[in-house]
């Protein structure tokens, strides 16, 4: 094991439950292959909530399925390692990955309306995941297990005769965490959870996940351009850009001193209302085209700090005394 | 067939032939980058048609023999090397029948679909952009006519007007009518409804002005693509109609016709009699088929799903 | 349930204008036609005054506005009238005939569905592949190909060439159709009968015909299929489903394709009438004693009254399929309320 994955803010930890190494992503089109994803490292320890914010098409929401193994057509996993528990998922046959896809890894999706099969009503979705899983357990405990958990999370079990049609957007939003929950997996990926919520669903939507994520000891990729969410549920944040990672540490050295440009200006462009601000700020310019990707560092063309340096060649991602990655030319030391 | 004039590329390839088939080449594997296989999908229609429009217009460099001669070669005569096709039951080529009758399907087909989107398209247009009571009573008349067997229309009116070439086009082209009507008219709808109409109405444009320089344009990219699978519709009602019988006087060649008559030998097992002319048929509207879904790949890629 | 009710007394009261606007259309038609039944009847050298006393009898003496409206008050009181050629009510005359394109369009409808339907998801979960492309192209060709002539090649190489299957009518000379015919839908009428060996021979006939049309009609469905499966296999529940490990064939055939059905079954109801279209062209084609069949032969004999029956009967299925497909609707899109 390199240092650099070793890093991260705890020592006492023992072995990461999920590492992502040196993942590449490609999505080939008409004009040449986006790269998505380019060597990209994250380890997630035990009961840890780890943030995953970047601008949309940053690959953020590309390396979440990834994790599933899951990554959409024509995308393709160029290369790396996923490792769950030690043991790379990629190389898993297939049925142990299907195995793995709700019962290890559960996926919390973007859209709450549009991600229940408008034909199936809910507790057939509960039942075929369950039955899925664990073919040995009979239809009415299956159904047990569903009424409790959606109590649980505050939905009457009457609900589950109805269509997702007939819910409000809420509670399909807790129906798809229930659904994420309900074989009982160590790591939930939650993709952009709250962009289709209003402001007061979102708010619930917070508690509801720190509550859960106590009681059931889960981990949590949360993925999301909304910093705001990632300061109220993340441990440890990991931005990225243009596919890579640009800088990566807990939620405080993230928020309170921020080294890379790029993060500090996300920081800037979200409203606070503590903060005495001037004004708010948005970011020039527009994400990188991935096909031909700026030459030197990626957020260059962006960049306010951008050294002359930084158009030549590209900074690697060091890791700091304080145990944060960035990966910057203006911070060219480990120090 | 000048295969040059369709690609565009036709001025540059004139001056020397090796270099110009290069350059042609290339610009059409470029293409072929942009839109995949519906690109050569389009070229393999375009082909096609090309091919069978030249044997219409010159149908004497394929073939020496008279459509009509009854002296051709022998009764009923199987494909041999004078006669690739074979000899019908009256002794005619059918090879010569077929290069012969492609200007009969071509030139129905073509003048049906054009006067039925002369007829339809106008219609929808108004009606889609007046609305009210016009385009009720006109939109029920259309989807009454729509939802009916389009065949069966066209076989009273076949049978109503009788024989003959600009009879059977008529009545091909009624029962495209509809197919127009309702494709300008929903579109209509929803151009109007856009918010570049909306502001050019704001700044005070004439009706006819938005009607012309905003919707028509846009409406007829859709038509070009329905044009063409049209054709291939039509196509084969003509020819279904003459092999009902009810198409055209027996002194004009007519796949459909030869069809029908093949018909009546087929107990016996002359297969040249219906293989040709049904090949034929489904060759030329599989080269329109193709044309329009590789325009509308082009065009429009979400045309074709709805 | 009461709601349904309402919704298909309302669809029933919608299908009136249309029956009127075809039923003029054909009216209108039919009497400009060159030609009356009367000289189609008794030839062009019949004496005047025995033409004259037909033309009486047959009412066609009366201005054509008033025949006009005595037709409608006709069909209004649900009679389709009586044939001008032989002595015999519309309605008897298509008794027999009715059934024999029903069983055939019936039949066809499930030989497209069960081509096109299977072909069109396999394509759409291969995509791009060399048997995406394969199937695709089969579409189109088939597309292409004209019914009658698929009817005759398939004539020529099974039942003449192959001799293995009959080529025209619906039973053979052997089977005496009295025996068990009461409904005149002879597949029902000889299981009914217990009578195996008639359906054995009833079911001979009707595949060849059923087959051609079916095949060329699963065209357009693979088509339709396999865009509706690209689109649904896109959708959010789809990838959900498969991050909760429900394994790829149970994705692709039990959340996408039942989700793509939906459009399909909209497409069923309109390409009824393309199949009604095909079913007169294979039934001339098969000598099948349909009602497409008897459409031809009395067009020829100028027999409005059959003609226009014949029309009525087409509009009304048509009609019939749209409001069967409306109602499936309901049962199977829970979003879908009358």
């Amino acid at each position: 094991m390199t240092s650099e994955t070793e890093t991260g803010k705890v020592q006492a930890k023992p072995e990461p439950i999920l590492q992502i190494k040196k993942l590449c992503i490609d999505y080939p089109i008409a004009i040449g292959t986006v790269q998505a994803v380019r060597d990209v490292s994250i380890d997630l320890y035990d009961g840890e909530a780890l943030g995953l914010v970047g601008e949309s098409g940053c690959g953020k929401s590309t390396l979440g399925l990834a994790i599933l193994d899951l990554v959409r057509e024509p995308g393709k996993i160029a290369s790396g390692e996923i490792l769950y528990h030690g043991r790379d998922i990629l190389k898993m046959p297939k049925a142990e990955v299907l195995a793995l896809r709700g019962q290890g890894v559960a996926m919390v999706f973007q859209n709450p309306l549009t991600s229940l099969n408008p034909l199936m009503k809910i507790k057939d979705h509960f039942l075929e995941t369950i039955q899925q899983h664990k073919p040995d357990i009979l239809k009415k405990d299956a159904l047990r297990m569903t009424a409790e958990l959606l109590e649980e999370l505050g939905i009457d079990k009457k609900r589950m005769d109805d269509y997702p049609h007939q819910l409000s957007g809420g509670m399909r939003q807790r129906i798809m965490i229930a659904l994420g929950l309900i074989m009982n997996p160590d790591i939930i990926i939650a993709d952009e959870p709250t962009t289709s919520l209003d402001v007061i669903v979102e708010a619930g939507f917070v508690d509801l996940l720190n509550r859960l994520r106590m009681k059931f000891e889960l981990s949590i990729i949360l993925i999301t351009h909304n910093l705001g969410l990632v300061a109220e549920i993340a441990d440890r944040i990991v931005v990225m850009y243009g596919g890579k990672i640009m800088e990566e540490g807990t939620a405080e050295m993230i928020f309170h001193r921020p080294y890379h440009p790029y993060t500090a200006g996300l920081i800037n462009c979200v409203p606070n209302i503590d903060v005495d601000q001037a004004k708010l700020t948005t970011m020039a310019g527009s994400p990188p085209d991935l096909v031909h990707p700026p030459k030197g560092c990626r957020f260059q063309p962006r960049c306010p700090k951008a050294l002359e340096r930084c158009a030549v060649e590209e900074p690697q991602l060091l890791t700091y005394r304080d145990g944060r990655r960035a990966a910057c030319w203006l911070y060219p030391e480990e120090f | 067939m000048d295969r040059k004039s369709n690609t565009g590329a036709a001025a540059e390839a004139a001056f020397s032939p090796a270099a110009g088939m290069g350059r042609l080449f290339r610009w059409l594997s470029e293409k072929n980058k942009r839109y995949g296989a519906e690109w050569w999908i389009m070229i393999a229609g375009i082909l096609i048609i090309a091919l069978i429009v030249f044997a219409a217009v010159c149908p004497t460099v394929f073939t020496k023999f008279d459509p009509l001669d009854q002296n051709a070669g022998t009764q009923l005569g199987a494909p041999n090397a004078e006669h690739l096709f074979g000899t019908d039951n009256l002794s005619r080529d059918i090879f010569s029948r077929m290069m012969y009758g492609s200007r009969t399907i071509l030139g129905v087909a073509i003048a049906a679909a054009l006067v039925s989107s002369l007829i339809g398209i106008p219609l929808g247009l108004l009606s889609g952009f007046i609305g009210g009571w016009f385009d009720k009573t006109l939109s029920l008349v259309m989807d009454s006519l729509y939802s009916f067997p389009g065949l069966i229309l066209a076989i009273s009116f076949a049978a109503m007007l009788g024989p003959g070439v600009i009879n059977i086009t008529v009545a091909v082209a009624v029962i495209y009518i509809p197919t127009y009507f309702r494709l300008v008219r929903g579109q209509t709808l929803t151009i109007k409804e856009e918010l570049y109409v909306e502001a050019a109405r704001a700044i005070g444009a004439k009706r006819s002005m938005i009607l012309f320089k905003y919707i028509f344009p846009n409406v007829i990219a859709t038509v070009v693509v329905v044009f063409s699978l049209n054709i291939a519709d039509a196509i084969m009602t003509e020819a279904a109609l003459s092999y009902i019988g009810l198409g055209l006087p027996g002194s004009i060649p007519d796949w459909g016709m030869d069809l029908s008559m093949g018909k009546k030998f087929l107990p016996s097992g002359v297969w040249w009699m219906i293989t040709f002319p049904g090949v034929m048929i489904m060759i030329l509207a599989l080269g329109f088929t193709m044309l329009g879904e590789g325009l509308a790949e082009i065009l429009n890629p979400k045309l074709l799903e709805k | 349930m009461k709601n349904l009710l309402k919704y298909i007394v309302s669809r029933v009261l919608l299908t009136i204008p249309m029956l009127f606007i075809l039923l003029s259309l054909v009216f209108v038609v039919l009497r400009v036609m060159p030609g009356d039944p009367v000289s189609a009847m008794l030839g062009d050298h019949a004496p005047a005054h025995v033409i004259r006393e037909k033309q009486l009898e047959l009412g066609l003496d009366k201005p054509i506005f008033v025949q006009y409206l005595n037709y409608l008050g006709q069909i209004a009181r649900f009679d389709l009238g009586e044939s001008m050629v032989y002595k015999q009510r519309v309605v008897d005359t298509m008794k027999d005939k009715l059934p024999a394109t029903v069983e055939l369009t019936v039949i066809a409808m499930i030989f497209t569905l069960l081509i096109g339907i299977p072909l069109g998801a396999f394509a759409a979960s291969k995509r791009r592949s060399a048997r995406d492309f394969g199937i695709r192209l089969y579409g189109n060709i088939v597309y292409c190909i004209p019914v009658y002539w698929m009817g005759l090649m398939l004539q020529l190489l099974f039942g003449i060439f192959l001799n293995w299957l009959p080529i025209a009518g619906r039973t053979s000379a052997r089977t005496f159709v009295t025996d068990f015919a009461r409904s005149n839908f002879y597949i029902i009428d000889t299981i009914v009968a217990g009578n195996w060996a008639a359906l054995g021979d009833v079911l001979i006939h009707i595949f060849l015909p059923s087959l051609t049309l079916g095949i060329t009609l699963s065209g357009v469905f693979l088509r339709l299929t396999r865009a509706n499966m690209l689109d649904t296999l896109k959708s959010d529940y789809v990838l959900a489903a498969r991050a909760r490990g429900i394994p790829e064939k149970h994705v692709v055939y039990r959340h996408a394709l039942k989700n793509a059905f939906i459009p399909i079954l909209t497409m069923l109801g309109l390409q009824f009438a393309t199949l009604l279209a095909g079913a007169i062209l294979t039934e001339s084609t098969f000598s099948w004693p349909g009602i497409g069949r008897l459409l031809l032969e009395r067009i020829y004999l100028r027999d409005y009254p059959v003609i226009q029956g014949v029309i009525v009967v087409y509009a009304l299925l048509v009609s019939l399929i749209s409001m069967l497909v409306d109602i499936i609707y309901a049962f199977i899109d829970p979003r879908v309320k009358y």
